[in-house]
């Protein structure tokens, strides 16, 4: 069994009122942000399961649009996100869905940024943990405790083998690898989880290899 | 090193020869690959934030909350207008935790402690009796490195979630938590902190999590306030030498197993108890039809 941290049972430092509903809507709408990379400009946001059912009491709502803002949890904004949000002009709306059998606290979101746009699912399982289960189309597994590169290039021979030899090359060790596609030859989508920092260096000699298109990356959340 | 239980953390301070705050420390420092001194540096800011969402609590007046209506505020009107009973002690850790409770609810920056739902219990206790004691921060921060030592030993054999174990795995542990806390800054044995951590979870046993409304509001805002208050007299019976009798790893485990026998209905899914009682359920369903997407 893992080892229980000090500041598990002390902590996180987060803005009310639940771990699961609040903190954890916060971290999927901040990973959302960072998966686009670009600042959130309209958001259409289903809300599965229990998030549907108890959204304005824990104000998950609130704290999605916060997320998508580029707050953290224990941000002391997320009670005006809303009103932020109309500043900032992002528009967004909630609706109730059914996301099939999937965790009950559990969103998607179909994001639009500067030119580009991301549509991710993903689900808050508890403590203000999350676990982001779809980009794109991709099924994946993504949860915020590793430093993550997220790549989308093309379904050919020796991309991916391109891609670990550059975090080779940086000293950036691969905890997990996951490589998706929808059929062969189509634009592919691969998750590493790595131990150590990604620079804006090796992130710059990722997107020069010949077949990717998008590199984002995203720090531990 | 490892924390599994409360037998390995104690054979670990007497082994060692060291003060429980200072095993705990190293063990986290050594866990997450830090200095102790980062590890009471993070556990100071943790009391900051305690501190702060205090003195926000007592100033909210409910804006922000669906049913409870500004509970600190209420209670630091009545202790200033002389209204209610008992010394400042009692009067503090019911004040601090009320504030702390309805700060959570009202979308204000908390520590979670074990949980956001039972945040206000520790600074309730611990806060109050470092006030009576006039504690310094270094040793409060000693006092919250053992709070937390109580909080791993029982995150690593019980349930820490309303969803698991019902209320006694959140506030009940809080409870234990801040009552080992608050032995420790009595100047206490290790033995003590764990016998009153034993005491505090006992009292809580069998306690259900059925909050109204889905909402972490009635009854856990002022739950919060009497776990505080049974923190302090844990304590207090603890340092006085009455033991805990059942060691704090058992209490745990039968804890774990209470929390397995609670049908489904009373873990937090507002289907049992007080959320479906008639006042309950018409609370909810207002609630329901006023918001529905």
């Amino acid at each position: 069994m893992a080892q229980i941290g000090l500041f598990d049972v002390v902590g996180p430092i987060m803005v009310g009122p639940s771990s699961s509903h609040t903190a954890g809507a916060v971290r999927l709408g901040l990973a959302t942000r960072r998966i686009l990379g670009t600042d959130v400009k309209k958001a259409e946001i289903i809300l599965h399961g229990s998030f549907a059912a108890t959204y304005w009491g824990h104000r998950t709502n609130v704290a999605l649009i916060a997320g998508l803002l580029g707050m953290s949890m224990d941000d002391e904004r997320i009670p005006e996100a809303l009103e932020i949000a109309k500043e900032a002009g992002l528009e967004y709306s909630f609706a109730s869905g059914d996301l099939g059998d999937v965790h009950p606290n559990s969103v998607r979101i179909k994001a639009e940024g500067l030119g580009d746009k991301l549509e991710i699912a993903g689900a808050s399982i508890g403590g203000g943990r999350i676990n982001i289960f779809e980009v794109n189309g991709f099924d994946v597994d993504v949860d915020g405790s590793y430093m993550t590169l997220v790549t989308r290039h093309r379904d050919e021979p020796g991309v991916i083998a391109e891609i670990t030899k550059v975090l080779a090359i940086h000293g950036i060790n691969i905890a997990f690898l996951d490589v998706s596609r929808k059929t062969r030859g189509s634009d592919a989508l691969l998750i590493a989880e790595t131990d150590d920092e990604i620079s804006d260096l090796a992130m710059q000699h990722v997107l020069r290899i010949a077949g990717v298109i998008v590199v984002r990356t995203l720090p531990r959340f | 090193m490892d924390i599994g239980s409360a037998h390995q953390l104690l054979e670990l301070c007497a082994g060692r020869g060291q003060d429980m705050a200072q095993v705990v420390a190293e063990y986290e420092a050594f866990r997450s690959n830090t200095s102790c001194d980062e590890v009471r540096a993070q556990m100071h800011e943790a009391l900051t934030v305690m501190r702060a969402a205090i003195e926000n609590g007592i100033q909210d007046q409910g804006e922000r909350t669906h049913i409870i209506t500004g509970y600190g505020h209420l209670f630091q009107k009545a202790i200033n207008d002389g209204r209610v009973l008992g010394g400042s002690l009692l009067k503090n850790s019911v004040l601090f935790s009320l504030a702390v409770g309805q700060h959570n609810a009202g979308l204000g920056r908390i520590v979670a402690c074990p949980t956001a739902g039972a945040c206000g219990v520790v600074p309730g206790a611990v806060l109050a009796v470092a006030e009576e004691l006039g504690s310094s921060d270094e040793e409060i921060v000693e006092a919250l490195l053992v709070m937390g030592g109580v909080g791993i030993v029982s995150a690593a054999q019980g349930p820490i979630s309303g969803a698991e174990g019902g209320c006694q795995s959140e506030c009940g542990v809080a409870s234990s938590m801040a009552a080992g806390a608050v032995v420790h800054l009595l100047g206490g044995s290790a033995e003590q902190v764990f016998d009153a951590a034993s005491l505090a979870l006992q009292s809580h046993l069998g306690l259900v999590c059925d909050p109204l409304a889905s909402l972490v509001e009635v009854p856990c805002v002022t739950r919060n306030a009497t776990a505080a208050t049974t923190a302090i007299v844990a304590a207090n019976m603890a340092i006085a030498g009455i033991p805990g009798v059942i060691p704090y790893d058992e209490t745990v485990v039968a804890m774990k197993q209470i929390g397995k026998a609670l049908p489904e209905s009373l873990r937090e899914t507002s289907l049992g108890g007080l959320a479906a009682s008639p006042t309950g359920r018409r609370i909810y369903k207002e609630m329901q039809d006023k918001h529905s997407l």
